[in-house]
């Protein structure tokens, strides 16, 4: 069962990814130039980086929702064109179905998949006891506090058994204690089906916490800058305790080093825009 | 400092009980107070009404007294009109209204998502849409009347006219208030893009049009009876016509009532609607209002 589920992770290979926009005025903005990196099958790779550097855009060129302007992007070996079969997308804001129960939200995944309903409904059962919502089932998100929607938007993404699954700063909204017990949870999830995973944060303690590798990216045109690989052993258990690691402290600082500079340049080319 | 505590906690002996039992008396009190504001209101303006003109301060040839409005009502429930029994009229202007009003909804629904969601078209049509909607359209109604007679056909159409643009505006930008990252979601899901109207962007455009209806239905009801008075066989608005060449205020406002009534009750069935649609909905939630 592991092994198949493992076997089921594709890889993700970017390679002289650039996109590039056209704002509002009608001049070309290059929101991403010549970003170039593999995520190996069943790997969590976060990408950290200032506000604004493409992380964003790069994730959606992966999901298929965009097109590259230039450069290519395979998940699986087979380049993307069109949305990408098997992925799963968790965004900040909790993308649920505000007029859906907590039931319905989940079963959407397998239903657009042509799964049966009744079937769909005990998967879905079955995922919300596992994130713990056993018995909220007929509430509406409204009704669910900020951790408890994110529970839902983490079994909604995962009910499809997802080769990939892209995280968009999924937690960035959480106040710090919801944020770690998501985190624990999250990994906790993943080590089960362990599917290749792109993790966008600007928290680097977050990236370190969760991932087997930390791409930092610079802003402006986006591009790679470098790659750093976490040894901390799995399965990591609890988010909190790992902060306390000899190891993580040591890794957590050698990567900020890199990451000063970046966020330093980012802030000022704001502040003097601003100014 | 702990003097303090115990003075002031010996201040206040109130158990918890009889805190519960003083927040729901001051409670209690406030929504008395509300509903004899409510009754008071209505007897000093009817009141003042009927005390004005019969002092003559205000000529009730003119402007009407409640009294006169009163028998009004009653002659016409009584003895009917000159077109047949109150009934019959007041029946053919719900029938007007309600076939405007979803003939307007109708297409004001499936132009309004048709525009929303096809770019492409808005941007062509948007400009003209503006121009329609700053027409005084109430004026179509004399062309309807020349052109489609005096039958209940014209009624309909300025009563759908009237509604289309309201829920039509409403359900565009429904659809343009879509959350973008709700249409990923189901996109990266494998919805086809039938898929995403049905599952993101009518639910969605669904709270701006049933939120749209209840000044829609008002309007309905205000087509088909300017289009009476411009011309009809049967109707209120007819009803109201005559009254007016009659130098017969009276019945004008018994017919408002009349029609007053109505527009409540179907205001009722709307609020009943859209709590059993929009019950997911956490309350509070405004429209655009597009007159």
């Amino acid at each position: 069962m592991r092994t198949a589920q493992q076997a089921g992770a594709a890889s993700i290979e970017i390679a002289g990814l650039t996109k590039r926009f056209l704002t509002p005025k009608g001049e070309p903005f290059t929101a991403v130039k010549d970003v170039s990196f593999t995520v190996e099958p069943g790997q969590f790779c976060a990408i950290v980086g200032p506000t604004g550097c493409g992380k964003s855009t790069t994730l959606a060129q992966v999901a298929g929702l965009d097109r590259p302007s230039a450069g290519t992007v395979k998940v699986g070996g087979r380049q993307v064109d069109g949305v990408t079969d098997g992925v799963s997308f968790m965004f900040q804001t909790d993308a649920l179905f505000p007029w859906k129960t907590v039931l319905g939200n989940v079963t959407v995944g397998p239903t657009l998949r042509g799964m049966p309903k009744k079937i769909a409904i005990a998967l879905a059962r079955d995922w919300l006891r596992r994130v713990g919502l056993s018995g909220f089932e007929d509430r509406y998100p409204h009704q669910l506090s900020g951790g408890m929607r994110k529970r839902v938007g983490m079994a909604a993404a995962l009910i499809n058994e997802p080769k990939i699954l892209l995280m968009d700063e999924p937690f960035g909204a959480l106040d710090v204690q919801t944020k770690a017990i998501m985190q624990t949870e999250l990994l906790a999830l993943w080590e089960q089906l362990r599917p290749s995973v792109l993790f966008i944060t600007h928290d680097l303690d977050e990236a370190v916490a969760l991932a087997d590798r930390v791409l930092i990216m610079t802003s402006s045109p986006g591009s790679i800058k470098s790659s750093f690989d976490i040894d901390l052993p799995r399965p990591r258990g609890e988010v909190q305790e790992i902060r306390h690691d000899a190891r993580f402290i040591e890794l957590q600082h050698q990567i900020w080093t890199t990451l000063k500079d970046e966020v330093e340049r980012a802030y000022a080319r704001t502040a003097g825009v601003a100014a | 400092m702990t003097a303090t505590v115990r003075t002031s906690s010996a201040a206040v002996p109130a158990s918890e009980p009889d805190v519960y039992a003083a927040a729901r008396k001051a409670r209690r009190r406030r929504r008395n107070l509300i509903w004899v504001g409510r009754i008071v209101l209505p007897l000093i303006m009817i009141g003042g009404w009927q005390w004005f003109t019969t002092e003559g301060w205000v000529d009730k040839f003119f402007f009407g007294q409640p009294s006169g409005v009163w028998h009004s009502l009653v002659h016409l429930v009584q003895h009917g009109t000159a077109f047949g029994s109150i009934w019959l009229n007041l029946w053919v202007t719900i029938k007007e209204a309600l076939y405007g009003f979803l003939l307007g909804t109708g297409a004001g629904v499936v132009v309004g998502l048709l525009l929303g969601q096809v770019r492409f078209l808005a941007e062509v049509v948007g400009p003209y849409i503006k121009v329609a909607n700053s027409i005084p359209r109430i004026i179509l109604g004399s062309i309807f009347i020349v052109a489609f007679g005096l039958g209940t056909f014209p009624k309909v159409l300025l009563a759908a006219v009237l509604v289309f643009f309201i829920v039509f505006f409403n359900a565009f930008q429904g659809v343009r208030e879509v959350d973008q990252n709700l249409v990923a979601n189901v996109k990266v899901l494998g919805a086809s893009p039938l898929q995403v109207a049905r599952h993101v962007t009518v639910p969605s455009a669904l709270t701006w049009i049933i939120a749209s209806l209840h000044t829609a239905f008002g309007f309905a009801i205000i087509g088909a009876l300017v289009a009476e008075v411009l011309g009809a066989q049967h109707g209120i608005g007819l009803i109201i016509s005559e009254a007016q060449g009659n130098f017969d205020p009276n019945t004008v406002f018994a017919c408002m009532t009349i029609m007053a009534v109505f527009t409540l009750i179907a205001e009722f069935v709307i609020t009943l609607l859209e709590k059993r649609v929009l019950a997911w909905r956490p309350p509070n939630r405004s429209e655009t209002q597009v007159v």
